[in-house]
C-alpha cells in the first residue's frame, strides 16, 4: 500500500533539527519522511478491523515530530517506523463511515486488568502502552503496528471506532479527533459562569478550544488571542467574545479583567488577570505570557503540544497557578465519551470551514510545507485525501 | 502694529497653501475662490511684564491689594496652570514664572512661609520635574519641589474635600490643601477664550467628581461654542461650581494672556501668510518639509516637541475672578478674533503635531478627532465656519500610534470603546464609568505621567456638537484603517477629498479653509 512512513534515524533527525526544521529538509530524502510502498498492517487480533482512510489531517503534533520539534520525552512511547496520522475520517470494509478514536489503552491492547487510569476512562494515560498485542505507542499514528491515517489502509480495534452520521461530511469529521482533545480540555479547565478565560493560539486546537468552552463550560468573556485574519474570524464566529492580536493581548486582558499591569523588563505581567487559559500554540512563548496573565490562583491548561521549552516558573510560583496537561480524551466526568460529546455538538459548528486544501499522498512536501504555513496562509486544518486512493 | 485677521479669496496669483500635517507639512492647492481665514499678527507685548505684575497685584480689579491679603502665620496656596497650555510650550521664562516670583516675593516679605505651589493639572497627566522647572524657573523650582510644589492628585482620597454642591446639583471637590488655606492663589495663563476665570479653580483642582458635572456630551452640545463663555453650557457651569469655592476659601485671581507669537525664527513660514514668505521663508519651508518626509518618527517627534514659542505677554490682571476674567478676555479676543461673512459648505484645516494633551507625546487617532473637531472646529464665535451638514476636511497621517505611558486608557478605549459604537451619548452612558474608576488607570494617574482613565472620553465628548452638526468628515492623508475605525472617510489627496465632499455638500461647492496655527476665533456674521 501507498503510505508515508516516518523512519527513526538519527542522521536524519540531527539534519532536520540543525536547519531549524526548514520544512524542505524535513520532507526531502534525506529526512525521517518517507514516501513508498509498505506492506498493509495486519489486524492483530480478531477485534480488529481494516480502516481505509478518506481523510487525515496533520495535526501541530505530526509537523513538530517531522520537523524534529517533538518532545524527546515522546520517544520511548514510540514504536518505529510508523505511519503518521491520527486524525482519521475513513470507512470500513462494510462501507460504515467512521472516525478513529486513536488512543491505545489496556481495551485495545487486550491487557487485563486494565490499569487504573484506563479504569477510570483516561486511555490517553494508559500505563501499560509496552505490552499486549501490539507495539509501543500512545495512539494509531505513533505506533508500528496499526499503520496510520497517512497510509492507504490502518487497522484499529472495533473499540476504538465510532461510528459518522451521514449529515457530516467527511471535511467535517476529521476534525472531531482534535475536537474531542478541545472538549477535554475545556472540562478539564472547568471555567464557572463568571469567569474570564482566555485562549491563546488559533489553529485547528486554539478554535475548537474557543468552540468547546463556549459549548460546555460557557464564561463570562472569552478571549481568544488570534494572529491572522481568518483565524479571527473563525474565533469570532465559534464563540469568541473578543478576539485580540498577540501583541495586544496584555493591554486586552488587563482591561477585560480590571487587573493592573507592570511592565517588566522581558515582558510584562498582570496583577489580576484570566481567570482560566488555554495555553494552544504550545510555544514558550505562549507559557510564559499565560503564566503572567493569569491571575494568582488561576488555571493554566496546555492544550497544544509543547516541545522542550523555556519556561519562566517564577510567575507559576509565586502566582501559585495550577498549571495543567490536557492530552486526548476518553470519558468524562458526567460518564459520557468524550469523542460522543463531540460527534454530537459537531454539526452545529460548520467545522467543514475549518478544513482545507486536501492533498494528495504524493504531494505529501507541498502539504507539510502549507501545514506549516497554514495560519498565514488563511488555513486551519490541511489534510490528506486518500479517497481517490480507492478506486 | 500688526495687521487685524484677514479672508483671502484664492485666486489664479495666491500661492499654495500651507496645511499642517501632523509631524510634518504640506502645500495644497485650494481651488479657486476658496477662503482661507488668516489669525491676526501678534498683538505688540508688554515691554515689561515684571512691572505689570507688580501694578496688577498691587491695584487688583474689586479687591484689596495683594499684600493686604498676606500675614504671618497664614497657610498660602498658589494654583498654576499646567502645561497643556499655552502650544508650543512657552520659551523662558514663562509668564507664570514672572508672576509666581512676584507672589512669592511679596509672600516672603510679609512673613508668610507656609507657602505651597500646586500645578493645577486636574484630570490631565502628572507633569515631570522638567517640565514643572521649565513653568516655575530654577529658582522657585529649588527653593519648593518636591515637598511644597507638586502635581494636584485628584484621586487622593484624603487630598481632595467635597465643598457642596450648586444650585443645579453640580458637586464641587477641591484640594484639601487649596479649601484649608487662608488664601488661595490662582496663577492663569489665558490662551485660548476657554480657558480662565472660574474654569481654572474649579476643574485645575477639581476631581472626576467636580469635572464629571460639566465634562458631559449634553453640556458640551450645548456649549455653542465652548470657545465663547457667554454660549457656553460648560463655562456656566464652571462659573457656579467656581462661585461655591470662592464661598468656601479666600480667592485671588491672577490671570494673564500672550499673544499668538507661536512659532521660533527657524519656523517663522509657519507664522506668516504665504503670501508674505521670504526666499529664506521657502527654504526652511523646504528644509522641514524634507525632514519630515525623511526623518524617522521619533526624530521628527523630538524636534517638533522641542520647540518653544517665543509668546510676549499681551496682559495681566489681577483680583475678582470674574471681573479678571472678562477683562483678561478682551485681550484674548483682540489678538484672536477675525470677522468672517457668512459659512462655507466645506472647511479644511491641518491638523498640527500638537494639542493641549499630548506635550512630548504623539497625538494619537482619538486626539486627532479631539483636537479637529473639538479645539479646531469649536473656534468660533455666533456659528461654525461650516454650515449644517457641510463637511470637515482634516489632513493628518491618522496612524494607530499611542503613547502607552501618557495615554494608556486612549488605547483602550480605541480597541474597546470606538470597536463597538460611536456614539457620544452611548459611549458617555456604557463606559465612562468602568474607565473612570480603574484601578489600574487611576494607579498611572497617580504614580506615573498618565492621564486619568476617563480622559479620552472627555477627548471624545469635545467633537460630540462637531459630529452632530457636519455631515461628513474626511481625512486626507490618513492611515486607512484607523480612520474608519473613527467613523471617518479617507482620502489620498485634497482633490480626492474635495471631490468626495461633493457626494454630501453638492456640486461647487463654497470651500474656507482654516489656516492654523496660530490659533484665531471666527466671528461668523
Amino acid at each position: 500500500m501507498l503510505a508515508l512512513q516516518y523512519v527513526r534515524s538519527v542522521p536524519a533527525y540531527a539534519l532536520v533539527r540543525a536547519t531549524g526544521g526548514n520544512a524542505r529538509v524535513a520532507t526531502s530524502d534525506l529526512s525521517m519522511l518517507h514516501l513508498g510502498d509498505i506492506e498493509e498492517p495486519e489486524p492483530p487480533g480478531r477485534s480488529w478491523v481494516r480502516v481505509r482512510p478518506s481523510l487525515s489531517g496533520i495535526c501541530g503534533s505530526d509537523t513538530s515530530a517531522i520537523t524534529g520539534h517533538a518532545s524527546l520525552y515522546l520517544d520511548p512511547l514510540t514504536s518505529y517506523p510508523f505511519v503518521p496520522g491520527h486524525e482519521v475520517v475513513g470507512v470500513l470494509d462494510d462501507g460504515t463511515r467512521v472516525v478513529v478514536e486513536p488512543a491505545l489503552g489496556c481495551r485495545v491492547r487486550g491487557v487485563e486488568p486494565a490499569c487504573a487510569r484506563c479504569e477510570e476512562g483516561r486511555p490517553g494515560l494508559c500505563e501499560n502502552v509496552t505490552e499486549g498485542a501490539i507495539e509501543v505507542g500512545l495512539q494509531t499514528g505513533y505506533c508500528a503496528s496499526t499503520g496510520g491515517g497517512w497510509g492507504e489502509v490502518l487497522v484499529a480495534h472495533e473499540s476504538q471506532l465510532v461510528a459518522v452520521p451521514d449529515a457530516l461530511a467527511d471535511e467535517a469529521a476529521v476534525l472531531i479527533e482534535p475536537f474531542s482533545c478541545c472538549v477535554h480540555a475545556a472540562l478539564r479547565g472547568a471555567a464557572g459562569p463568571e469567569d474570564t478565560v482566555v485562549v491563546l493560539g488559533a489553529g485547528t486546537i486554539g478554535l475548537l478550544t474557543v468552540a468547546a468552552i463556549r459549548l460546555f463550560t460557557p464564561p463570562r468573556r472569552l478571549i481568544a488571542v488570534a494572529k491572522h485574519p481568518f483565524q479571527r474570524e473563525q474565533a469570532r464566529r465559534l464563540g469568541a467574545d473578543l478576539v485580540v492580536a498577540p501583541d495586544e493581548v496584555f493591554q486586552r486582558v488587563r482591561f477585560a479583567t480590571r487587573a493592573r499591569r507592570l511592565d517588566g523588563v522581558d515582558r510584562p505581567l498582570l496583577l489580576g488577570g484570566a481567570d482560566v487559559t488555554f495555553e494552544c500554540t504550545g510555544t514558550a512563548r505562549g507559557l510564559n505570557e499565560a503564566a503572567r496573565f493569569t491571575r494568582g490562583g488561576g488555571r493554566v491548561v496546555a492544550v497544544g503540544m509543547p516541545g522542550e521549552e523555556k519556561v519562566d516558573w517564577g510567575p507559576i510560583w509565586q502566582r501559585e497557578l495550577t498549571v495543567m496537561g490536557a492530552y486526548a480524551y476518553g470519558v468524562e466526568s458526567g460518564g459520557r465519551r468524550t469523542f460522543d460529546l463531540a460527534l454530537e455538538a459537531a454539526p452545529g459548528l460548520a467545522l467543514e470551514q475549518l478544513t482545507g486544501p486536501l492533498f494528495g499522498l504524493t504531494d505529501y512536501r507541498e502539504a507539510i510545507e502549507y501545514a506549516l504555513g497554514a495560519g498565514r496562509l488563511n488555513a486551519v486544518k490541511v489534510a490528506f485525501d486518500l479517497r481517490d486512493l480507492r478506486v | 502694529m500688526g495687521r487685524p485677521g484677514a479672508v483671502i479669496e484664492v485666486d489664479r496669483n495666491t500661492p499654495p497653501t500651507l496645511f499642517h500635517y501632523g509631524e510634518g507639512v504640506r502645500l495644497e492647492k485650494l481651488p479657486l475662490g476658496s477662503r482661507v481665514i488668516y489669525a491676526p499678527d501678534p498683538i505688540a507685548p508688554i515691554a515689561h511684564p515684571e512691572r505689570a505684575i507688580r501694578r496688577a497685584l498691587g491695584h487688583p480689579l474689586e479687591d484689596d491689594p495683594l499684600k493686604a491679603l498676606l500675614r504671618p502665620g497664614m497657610r498660602l496656596t498658589i494654583a498654576f496652570d499646567d502645561l497643556s497650555l499655552p502650544l508650543p510650550p512657552m520659551a523662558q521664562p514663562d509668564v507664570r514664572q514672572l508672576v509666581l516670583e512676584e507672589v512669592i516675593e511679596l509672600a516672603a516679605a510679609a512673613g508668610v512661609e507656609d507657602v505651597h505651589l500646586i500645578a493645577a493639572n486636574s484630570l490631565h497627566r502628572r507633569m515631570t520635574e522638567d517640565e514643572i522647572r521649565h513653568i516655575v524657573g530654577d529658582r522657585i523650582f529649588s527653593t519648593f519641589y518636591p515637598d511644597r510644589l507638586y502635581n494636584h492628585d485628584a484621586e487622593d482620597p484624603d487630598g481632595n474635600v467635597l465643598i457642596g454642591t450648586t444650585s443645579q446639583g453640580e458637586e464641587v471637590t477641591l484640594s484639601r490643601r487649596a479649601a484649608e488655606s487662608d488664601l488661595l492663589i490662582y496663577v492663569n495663563l489665558t490662551f485660548v477664550p476657554m480657558d480662565g476665570g472660574h474654569k481654572s479653580l474649579a476643574t485645575g483642582l477639581g476631581s472626576y467628581r467636580s469635572v464629571r458635572a460639566h465634562h458631559t456630551v449634553d453640556t458640551l452640545l450645548n456649549s455653542r461654542s465652548y470657545m465663547h463663555p457667554p454660549d457656553s453650557a460648560l463655562h456656566h457651569s464652571c462659573i457656579r461650581q467656581g462661585q461655591l469655592i470662592e464661598d468656601t476659601v479666600r480667592c485671588f485671581h491672577i490671570e494673564t494672556s500672550v499673544n499668538n507669537h507661536s512659532f521660533p525664527a527657524i519656523a517663522n513660514f509657519m507664522q506668516k501668510r504665504e503670501t508674505d514668505w521670504t526666499p529664506a521663508d521657502q527654504a526652511a519651508f523646504l528644509a522641514v518639509k524634507q525632514l519630515t518626509d525623511l526623518a524617522p518618527a521619533d526624530v521628527k517627534r523630538a524636534v517638533f516637541h522641542s520647540m518653544r514659542a517665543p509668546y510676549g505677554m499681551t496682559s495681566v490682571q489681577a483680583g475678582q475672578v470674574e471681573v479678571v476674567h472678562d477683562a483678561i478676555l478682551e485681550t484674548v479676543r483682540r489678538q484672536m478674533l477675525v470677522e468672517v461673512e457668512g459659512q462655507t459648505d466645506i472647511v479644511t484645516l491641518g491638523i498640527p503635531y500638537l494639542g493641549p494633551y499630548n506635550v512630548n507625546a504623539i497625538l494619537n487617532p482619538v486626539l486627532v478627532v479631539c483636537m479637529g473637531l473639538g479645539y479646531l472646529f469649536n473656534l468660533y464665535r455666533g456659528r461654525p465656519v461650516v454650515r449644517q451638514g457641510g463637511v470637515v476636511i482634516l489632513a493628518h497621517p491618522c496612524r494607530n500610534e499611542f503613547d502607552s505611558v501618557q495615554h494608556p486608557s486612549y488605547i483602550d478605549f480605541y480597541d474597546e470603546v470606538l470597536s463597538d459604537t460611536l456614539n457620544p451619548a452611548e459611549i458617555e452612558e456604557r463606559y465612562e464609568k468602568c474607565f473612570a474608576e480603574d484601578p489600574w488607570y487611576r494607579q498611572l494617574y497617580r504614580k506615573s505621567h498618565a492621564y486619568h482613565g476617563v480622559h479620552p472620553f472627555y477627548a471624545w465628548y469635545w467633537a460630540a456638537h462637531a459630529m452632530q452638526h457636519v455631515g461628513d468628515v474626511i481625512v486626507v492623508g490618513g492611515e486607512r484603517e484607523t480612520v474608519h475605525h473613527l467613523g471617518f472617510k479617507c482620502a489620498t489627496t485634497l482633490e480626492d477629498a474635495l471631490e468626495m465632499a461633493e457626494q454630501t455638500v453638492g456640486r461647487y461647492p463654497s470651500v474656507t479653509h482654516l489656516r492654523l496655527p496660530p490659533l484665531f476665533v471666527a466671528d461668523v456674521r
